[in-house]
Order: structure tokens, then C-alpha cells, then sequence
């Protein structure tokens, strides 16, 4: 085998694995961070609600409320290490019309169990002070003060670039294939790059989960299924919300929500519908007026007119309905993580951290790094600049007077800044995700030549061969005959 | 304290800011800028190589860098200052702009602003258009400058919705660069942009257009492979069986543009919801005092030589206010839209500017009407005004001209209406 030995191979790079890979990255181990994807993060992580739950929602004693609850705890800390945008605004489930206070009452008493803190009933009066644009219906509400928002991608790219920065080595449009093993021992992963020696497999594939467990050799009818979750995103100079607005959950998911982003846009969504393809993130006209629908029961007021983007995730639901998390006995050297659907998200701090926990207890000795620093710093983001900051910023670069999004005000030293970092953004859509660029009202028209240009200038590499999001998806096909002429 | 003072700033160097900056300068204000944040002037002028430029104006057939530079010319000898690279970021409603220019900010206060910051188009999350997201969906007139400006293909075998000029005159411009159009498809019962660029672009072409029927998926995962059309019934929903796969790498979209207004709200600009322009008065005038508006910032226009006019007056005017630092008459007629008619401009009217020369108004209609119809100008429901068409359609605005000696038959009145009938 052509491949030195890692301590530690982590299979995707969502928000579990990036976490994952953080967290070993405090210790002596040599890990290795596989992704299929030509960018980390690019799974559910992206697509997703972006809420931190606070923990009232999942069944008590189920791995979903525990990891949930201690997930929750642990985001300040992360926020404040890795510099991601993290809001600890608090959240509401409102009920409407007399039949829906009752769940109310279960969601507290839930929560009680489940160990949630600040968690306080209010009136209807009160919701409709604190939210004006509610449904006159309001019969009451829960509000909780520990429920969080955050920028998800943000937080993955951060994670990964953290990890990097600390030795973890990533590789990017790498996919797991298979396994080399030693009777149940799994020694190696074999991906469309090579074979990559190692003593532990860390499985962080989400959608894919359970085709690694059984090629790890797991005997198992574990499955996951795709559940399809459609979202509105609207535009932030006519709609805005200034809360997390639940409705009172049903059986198999949390509603159809509306609620604000870190970024100010607000969003409603998604819907929960199983589907059988695991790459099918298409939105679809049922799903979007399903979306509609939920979102004006809570917000009358919403104008389909004001919508500027529509987007879709996948959930990985898992056939056991909870998180599995184990150390399996048929398989050595295996950490399986599946069926990490929501509230993954919030909990992926503490899975990480039990998966430390698991290396301790069955793997090799974790022997911390005195050098092992947690800290990512944040990169200059323009618009949120003063403008003596901006003059100074200016100052030091000028790229950074160059403005390229004029929706969202991003300019063209953030974008190089972005494409030179431990995980550089090497497609339009990767710089789209870490500065927000071509996500405003015009969602990309005006940017789209100017990026593709600085990309093509920064890779070293001809605009045709720029995509949009990995090899297949070229923006450009070729030179045009007649050349413009037109710089009159 | 603001580094630069000026009597004029004109924001936007399209038909519209050329235009408003040299009638500024000829009114006889003295420092007048052109702020533009691309890197030459002449506003989206520059990207439409193609001819149809300055037939009013100049009865001549000009490509747009040419009809620009007509102006730029002008603009250049009249010794009108220009920042390129520059983009306003902010304006107070007391005139003050905030701009950034190449690595580094600006503070200008101005005794007059004109607003010419064009439009944009509308985009494909804007009509919520379902299916995957992968590369190969633009607007047309972001394909339009891949071509033109950066001289490369987006695409080689295209879908197009909706049927706007721009949309037209690419689908055109993409059978000269050997890619083929697949179609075009309409949502609407009529063609969007004008009859000239459906004969000239589509007809010529055997370009095929499929009015009623609109794009109900986009497939592929990483580019466009595929888009689904159907038929749409009355309420514009798809009609069940009508649907139909067309391949094709590339989505193109022509479905509308939308006045670009973010940064005259911060200004305290109002805003017309009909148009997404401000209101304005027959001067050009926001209701900010000084601050004024000209081009499709105002309302979309199908033809740059009318943009061009507008600027003219907004600029004129402008220049006046600099020089005289007052608001204009405080009477104002109000100026309604009645039976089939979508918008009029200006929204109110002062009388007395009747007295000054003849004032125009433009309008839309809501629907075509492929009959001679009037045009009909009442004053408290008696009729001031009335012209006819040989037909209306909302792709071609609308003129008519309020002479000097029509001043009595308004003086008097509160409001104007404008409807369309046809004639019987
Ligand atoms: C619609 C929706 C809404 C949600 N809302 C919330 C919420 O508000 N709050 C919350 O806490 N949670 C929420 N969740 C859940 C949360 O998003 C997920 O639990 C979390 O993102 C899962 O992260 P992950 O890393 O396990 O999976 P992913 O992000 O999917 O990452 C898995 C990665 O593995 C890669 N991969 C797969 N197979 C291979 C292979 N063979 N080789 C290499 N790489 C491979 C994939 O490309 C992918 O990048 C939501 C989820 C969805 C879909
Ligand atoms: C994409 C597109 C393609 C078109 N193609 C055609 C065509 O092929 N044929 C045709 O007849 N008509 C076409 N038109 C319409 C026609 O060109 C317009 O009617 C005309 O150019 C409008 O003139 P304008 O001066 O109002 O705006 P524009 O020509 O759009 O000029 C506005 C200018 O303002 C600048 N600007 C905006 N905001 C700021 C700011 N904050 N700071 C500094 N500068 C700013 C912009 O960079 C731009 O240069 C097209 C329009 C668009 C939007």
C-alpha cells in the first residue's frame, strides 16, 4: 500500500464529521478527512433549518434528546472558539385556536424531562406583542430562551478549517468505496483516490451511512431513507421577522416553521416527505404550497411576491427513528454515527465529543497536543464593517474596495481571501456559501462573470473550466466566435 | 465633512445619466458628477452590440456602445466630471451620498441627485421554479455579457423563458454563435417584448415560441439536462398531460425587470408599487425635494431613445433646483390609471407646467388590444385629451402629449384619468 497509516480515517465531512475531526485534532493522531464532494458541507449541513434546538422536542431517553440537550450547551463555546455567526435569540412554538394549547403542555413537560432550560409559557396577548405579524388566532405559546440560530455552512467550513490547521489533512471529491480488512478488523479505506491505510473508520456519511455500515460489515437491516425538506427563502428588504416561530409539532416532524437567519432573510419550511432517491434535492410545486400553506398559518401576512429563493434538503432517517451512535462488536475499528437526522445539527458538538469519548475507551491512547490551538479566526466581512473600518480594510487591500455582490455588499478581497484559505472555496457555489455573495434579491446575475473571472484568475485555470459545484457542472462551454468588441 | 460638494450628482451613466448630466450642464449647473460603478460609461448600453439604437433621436440604426458614445461624447466636451469604478452605497434624504471608489470611501453632498440606476432582471428564485439547482440557469442579460464582454458560451443548446427583448435578442444572437435555441416559451397569451424583436429575432430565426406554456421543472444534477414545459390555463396553472421534456444545457430567462431601488429607499424615496419606481412629478422630482429620477430606475422602458428623453428632463430640471435650491409648485394634479391602463407617469402634475411647454405622459396597458382603440385624458370625467392607436400592447409604452392651450381645460380640475377604449 502506497499510503502511510492514519490513526483515524472520518468518512464525510458534514457538520458531524468537520466536528469530529476538530475534536481529534487536540490529540497526537494522525486523521484523515474523506469527502465524495467537491467542497466540505455540502450534504444536509447546508440545507437545513439552521436552528440550535433547545431540546423539548425529542422523545426523553432517546439519543436524540440527550445528545440534543448536551449539543445545545456546548454552542456559546464553539461560536465563540471557531467564529461563526450563533444567536442565542430564543424560540417560540405558538399554538393556534384552543386545540393545539394542550401540546403545549406536552412539549413543556417534555422538555422537563429532557433537562431543557428557560423554557416559560406566554399568552396569546403576549405572542401577539412579541411578534405582531402573528396569526390573530394565537391561543398561547412556548418560549424558549435557549434555543439558538446559526449560519450551518459556516459552521462546517469553520470546523474543517480549524481541524486543518491542526493536521488534519482533508481530501475533497475522495469518496469511500470499500474497506481492506484483517478478519473484523477494518485496516484500510479504499476510495476512488487509493487505499488509504488506518486503524479506525469513522463513519460520518449521512445519507449514505448505512451503505458503509454494510460495507463494513455490519449485518444489519438498518436503513436510511431520504426525507425530502422544501424551504421559502424571502428577501430581507420586504419581510422581516425578527423570531423563531414554531408551530405545535405533528407526529413525524417539526411543522412548517418561519423564522429569521443569522443573515436577516426569513425562511419558512421545510416539509417532511420520504422520498427514494438519496440525491433527488429537487423543490417541487406540491412541496413549495405545502410550505406556503404552514407558513401563512402562523403568518398571514406572507406575500409569495417577496419570495428570492427556494431550496431543498435531505434527512437522513434513520429505520430505528433514533441516532445510532455505537462501537460496534462485529467490526473492529469502527465508529458508526447514523441516522444523525435533525436535531443533528445542534447535537454535532457532543457527538463529537462522544466520539472522543469512544476512542478513549476502546481505542488507542489520546495524548493531547500542547500546541493544539481551537481558535479560527474570523475573516473581514465588509458589510458588517464600520466605515472607519472599511476605510482601514481598504487601506491594507484594495481588493477589498472592489464591491462584486452589490445585493449583499461582498467585494472582491473576501472572495480571493476565501479561495486561499486551509479550505479554499474553489467553486462559484463555495464562495456563494462562505460570503453569502449572489444570495440577496438578484441571486447571482450581476456577480456571476466577475466571480468566475477571479476564480478562474486565482486557480490558475481558463474560465471554462469553472463550475458551479464540481467537475459536470462547467458555467461556461466555450470562447464565443464573434468576440464582443464592444469596449467602445 | 464631506469631501467634495456638488451642484449635480447623477448616479448611473446609462441613456438615462448621460443624458440628465448634459441638461444639467446646459441648464447651467456648474459641478456636475457622474457616479458609475462599472468601469466605462454608457450603463447596459454596452453590452447590446446589436443595432436599434437612436432611430428616434438620431433617425439613424446604432448599435448601444455606439448610441452611448454619442453621448459620452457630449458628456466628455461639456466637461462633466465622471467616476467610474464607483458604487453609492448611501444617500440621506438631506443629499448626502456615500460612496466606495476603488479602495476607498467618499462622502459628496450634492444640491441635486438624479437617480439613474437602471433595473435588474428579474431571476429564477424570484418565480420559485421548481426542480435541481445545477449550473446552466441565467438571466439573459447575465448570458448577454458572458458573450459579449467576456467572449464566452454559456451554453450550447438552450431553453428560454419568457419573451422579453432581451431574451429575444439573445436567442438571436445564440444561432449566430452556432448554439441552438430549442424554444421559447411564454406564460402569457402574447409576446412579452416588442413585435419588431419577436419578427426579427424569433420569425427569421425559425425560433419556435409556445405562448401559454411555461417551465414546470429544470432537471440535471450537476448542469441543466433537461427542462419540463406545459400548457397553463387561464390562472396560469399547468395543465395536466400537457407536459413536454425539452433537452437542453442551458435555462435562460427573460421573464422581467425590476427597478433598481435599494438604495433610493434609504433616501426616503416612495416607491410605486405598480412600477417599483418612485412617484415622480412632471419635473422628474421624487417626493425627497432635490432628488430626481430618470430611466428605468422610474419604470421599464422598451426603448433607450425614450430613456435618453427622460434623463433630459430629470436633468434639466436638476440643474434648476441646484441653482434656485427650491421645490417646484406645490400644486399638483394627480394623474390616476383607468380602464386598461397598468400605470401612467408622471403621478402628479402641476398645472402652471403647461404654461412652460407640453407635458407628457407615458403609460402602459394592462392587456393587448389588437384593434385601433383611443387613448382618452379626462379631467373630472370631461376629456381634455385623446389620441388613437392602431393597437396596445403592454410591451409598448404608451405617449401622449398634453399641449400648452389644453392648460384650461385642467386648470381647475383635482385629478387626471387616463383610460384606453376601443374605438367602435
Ligand atoms: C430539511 C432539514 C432541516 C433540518 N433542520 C435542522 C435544524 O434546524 N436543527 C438541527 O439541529 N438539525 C437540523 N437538521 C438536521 C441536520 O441538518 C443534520 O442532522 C446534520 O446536518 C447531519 O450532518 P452530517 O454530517 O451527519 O451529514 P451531512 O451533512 O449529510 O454530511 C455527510 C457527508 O458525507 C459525505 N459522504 C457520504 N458518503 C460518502 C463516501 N462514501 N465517501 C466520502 N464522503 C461521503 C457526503 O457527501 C456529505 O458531505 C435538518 C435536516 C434537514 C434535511
Ligand atoms: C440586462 C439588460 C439588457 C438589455 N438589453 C437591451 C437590448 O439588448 N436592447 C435594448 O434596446 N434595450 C436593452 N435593455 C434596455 C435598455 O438598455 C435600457 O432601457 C436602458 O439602458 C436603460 O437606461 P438607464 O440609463 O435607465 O439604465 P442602465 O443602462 O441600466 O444604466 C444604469 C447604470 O447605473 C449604474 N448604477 C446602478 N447602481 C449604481 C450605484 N449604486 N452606484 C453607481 N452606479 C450605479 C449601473 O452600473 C449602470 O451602468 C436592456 C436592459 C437590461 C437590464
Amino acid at each position: 500500500m502506497p499510503n502511510e497509516k492514519h490513526d483515524v480515517i472520518i468518512i464525510g465531512a458534514g457538520v458531524v464529521g468537520c466536528l469530529t475531526a476538530r475534536a481529534l485534532s487536540r490529540y497526537r493522531l494522525k486523521v484523515l478527512l474523506l469527502e465524495k464532494a467537491s467542497d466540505v458541507g455540502t450534504g444536509a449541513s447546508k440545507a437545513n433549518t439552521a436552528i440550535v434546538h433547545a431540546g423539548y422536542d425529542p422523545t426523553p431517553g432517546t439519543n436524540k434528546a440527550k445528545f440534543n440537550v448536551a449539543g445545545n450547551a456546548m454552542w456559546d463555546q464553539l461560536a465563540g472558539e471557531l467564529n461563526f455567526p450563533f444567536e442565542r435569540r430564543g424560540d417560540y412554538v405558538v399554538a393556534i385556536g384552543p386545540e393545539e394549547l394542550p401540546i403545549l403542555d406536552e412539549l413543556w413537560e417534555r422538555g422537563k424531562k429532557n433537562g431543557v432550560l428557560g423554557m416559560k409559557m406566554i399568552s396569546a396577548d403576549e405572542m401577539r406583542r412579541r411578534e405582531p405579524n402573528i396569526n390573530s388566532q394565537v391561543s398561547g405559546a412556548l418560549w424558549v430562551s435557549t434555543g439558538g440560530i446559526c449560519d450551518p455552512f459556516a459552521v462546517v467550513a469553520a470546523a474543517a478549517e480549524n481541524a486543518v490547521m491542526n493536521s488534519v489533512e482533508l481530501m475533497l471529491e475522495t469518496e469511500a468505496l470499500d474497506f481492506v480488512k484483517e478478519g473484523r478488523r477494518l485496516v484500510g479505506v479504499v476510495t476512488n483516490r487509493g487505499t488509504f491505510p488506518c486503524r479506525w473508520v469513522i463513519n460520518c456519511a449521512g445519507l449514505y451511512s448505512d451503505v458503509i455500515m454494510r460495507q463494513a460489515g455490519l449485518e444489519t437491516d438498518f436503513k436510511i431513507t431520504p426525507r425530502k425538506g422544501e424551504y421559502y427563502v424571502f428577501d430581507r428588504a420586504k419581510v422581516s421577522i425578527n423570531n423563531v416561530l414554531f408551530p405545535v409539532p405533528t407526529p413525524i416532524s417539526k411543522g412548517i416553521m418561519v423564522t429569521t437567519t443569522v443573515h436577516g432573510n426569513t425562511i419558512a419550511g421545510p416539509t417532511a416527505h420520504n422520498i427514494k432517491d438519496k440525491e433527488d434535492t429537487s423543490v417541487t410545486p406540491e412541496g413549495l404550497e405545502e410550505v406556503f400553506a404552514g407558513a401563512k398559518k402562523l403568518l398571514p401576512s406572507l406575500d409569495k411576491g417577496d419570495v428570492i429563493a427556494v431550496f431543498a434538503g435531505l434527512r437522513s432517517s434513520g429505520s430505528t427513528g433514533d441516532f445510532v451512535m455505537e462501537v460496534p462488536r462485529e467490526v473492529e475499528g469502527f465508529v458508526n454515527l447514523a441516522g444523525i437526522e435533525s436535531p443533528g445539527l445542534t447535537s454535532a458538538p457532543a457527538i463529537a465529543q462522544w466520539v472522543v469519548d469512544a476512542l478513549w475507551e476502546h481505542g488507542p491512547k489520546l495524548e493531547e497536543k500542547p500546541d493544539w490551538d481551537p481558535i479560527r479566526p474570523p475573516r473581514p466581512r465588509f458589510r458588517d464593517l464600520s466605515p472607519e473600518e472599511q476605510t482601514l480594510l481598504i487601506y491594507s487591500n484594495s481588493a477589498y474596495g472592489r464591491i462584486v455582490c452589490r445585493c449583499e455588499t461582498v467585494t472582491e478581497g473576501e472572495i480571493v481571501a476565501e479561495v486561499h484559505t486551509p479550505v479554499p472555496a474553489r467553486t462559484y457555489d463555495g464562495i456563494k456559501r462562505r460570503t453569502r455573495l449572489g444570495m440577496g434579491r438578484c441571486q447571482g446575475g450581476f456577480d456571476t462573470p466577475r466571480v468566475i473571472e477571479i476564480l478562474a484568475r486565482e486557480l490558475r485555470i481558463l474560465p471554462t473550466k469553472v463550475t458551479k459545484k464540481g467537475p459536470g457542472s462547467e458555467l461556461l462551454t466555450r470562447p464565443a466566435k464573434v468576440q464582443g468588441g464592444c469596449h467602445a | 465633512m464631506p469631501e467634495k460638494k456638488c451642484d449635480v450628482v447623477v448616479i448611473g451613466s446609462g441613456p438615462a445619466g448621460l443624458a440628465a448630466a448634459i441638461a444639467a450642464k446646459e441648464r447651467g449647473a456648474e459641478d456636475v458628477l457622474i457616479i458609475e460603478r462599472g468601469e466605462e460609461l454608457g450603463g447596459i448600453l454596452i453590452q447590446c452590440i446589436h443595432t436599434g439604437f437612436g432611430l428616434e433621436i438620431f433617425q439613424e440604426d446604432l448599435t448601444g456602445p455606439e448610441y452611448a458614445q454619442r453621448f459620452i461624447d457630449r458628456v466628455e466636451g461639456l466637461g462633466v466630471e465622471t467616476m467610474l469604478g464607483t458604487m453609492v452605497l448611501d444617500i440621506t434624504p438631506a443629499r448626502r451620498l456615500y460612496a466606495i471608489q476603488w479602495g476607498r470611501l467618499l462622502e459628496i453632498e450634492a444640491r441635486a441627485i438624479v437617480l439613474a440606476m437602471g433595473c435588474r432582471e428579474r431571476s429564477r428564485g424570484a418565480l420559485a421554479i421548481p426542480g435541481t439547482r445545477p449550473a446552466g440557469i441565467y438571466t439573459a442579460g447575465t448570458a448577454q455579457r458572458f458573450i459579449e464582454i467576456e467572449g464566452y458560451m454559456p451554453g450550447e443548446r438552450f431553453a428560454i423563458l419568457g419573451s422579453g427583448d432581451i431574451g429575444m435578442i439573445m436567442a438571436r444572437r445564440l444561432v449566430f454563435e452556432g448554439a441552438r435555441v430549442e424554444r421559447m416559451v411564454e406564460v402569457l397569451p402574447y409576446v412579452g417584448g416588442l413585435v419588431r424583436n419577436y419578427v426579427q429575432c424569433l420569425v427569421d430565426y425559425d425560433i419556435p415560441l409556445q405562448l401559454q406554456h411555461t417551465v414546470i421543472d429544470v432537471k440535471g444534477r450537476d448542469r441543466v439536462e433537461a427542462v419540463v414545459s406545459a400548457q397553463v390555463d387561464d390562472n396560469f396553472q399547468p395543465i395536466p398531460g400537457s407536459e413536454e421534456t425539452i433537452p437542453c444545457d442551458t435555462l435562460l430567462l427573460s421573464v422581467g425587470l425590476i427597478p433598481e431601488n435599494e438604495l433610493s429607499k434609504k433616501a426616503g424615496v416612495e416607491l410605486d408599487p405598480l412600477t417599483g419606481g418612485p412617484y415622480v412629478d412632471e419635473t422628474m422630482q421624487t417626493n425627497v425635494p432635490g432628488i430626481f429620477a430618470a430611466g428605468n430606475v422610474v419604470h421599464v422602458y422598451d426603448l433607450a431613445d425614450w430613456v435618453t428623453e427622460a434623463g433630459y428632463l430629470a436633468g434639466r430640471h436638476a440643474g434648476e433646483y441646484a441653482i434656485h435650491q427650491r421645490r417646484g409648485s406645490e400644486r399638483k394634479l394627480r394623474v390616476i390609471a383607468g380602464d386598461n391602463v397598468h400605470h401612467v407617469l408622471p403621478h402628479v402634475l402641476d398645472p402652471l407646467s403647461l404654461e412652460r411647454g407640453p407635458q407628457e405622459l407615458q403609460l402602459r396597458v394592462q392587456w393587448p388590444v389588437e384593434a385601433p382603440v383611443w387613448v382618452n385624458v379626462e379631467a373630472n370625467g370631461k376629456l381634455v385629451k385623446r389620441k388613437t392607436e392602431r393597437y396596445v400592447r403592454p410591451s409598448e409604452m404608451i405617449r401622449i402629449k398634453l399641449p400648452p392651450e389644453d392648460h384650461g381645460k385642467i386648470v381647475g380640475a383635482k385629478e387626471l384619468s387616463v383610460r384606453v377604449e376601443e374605438k367602435s
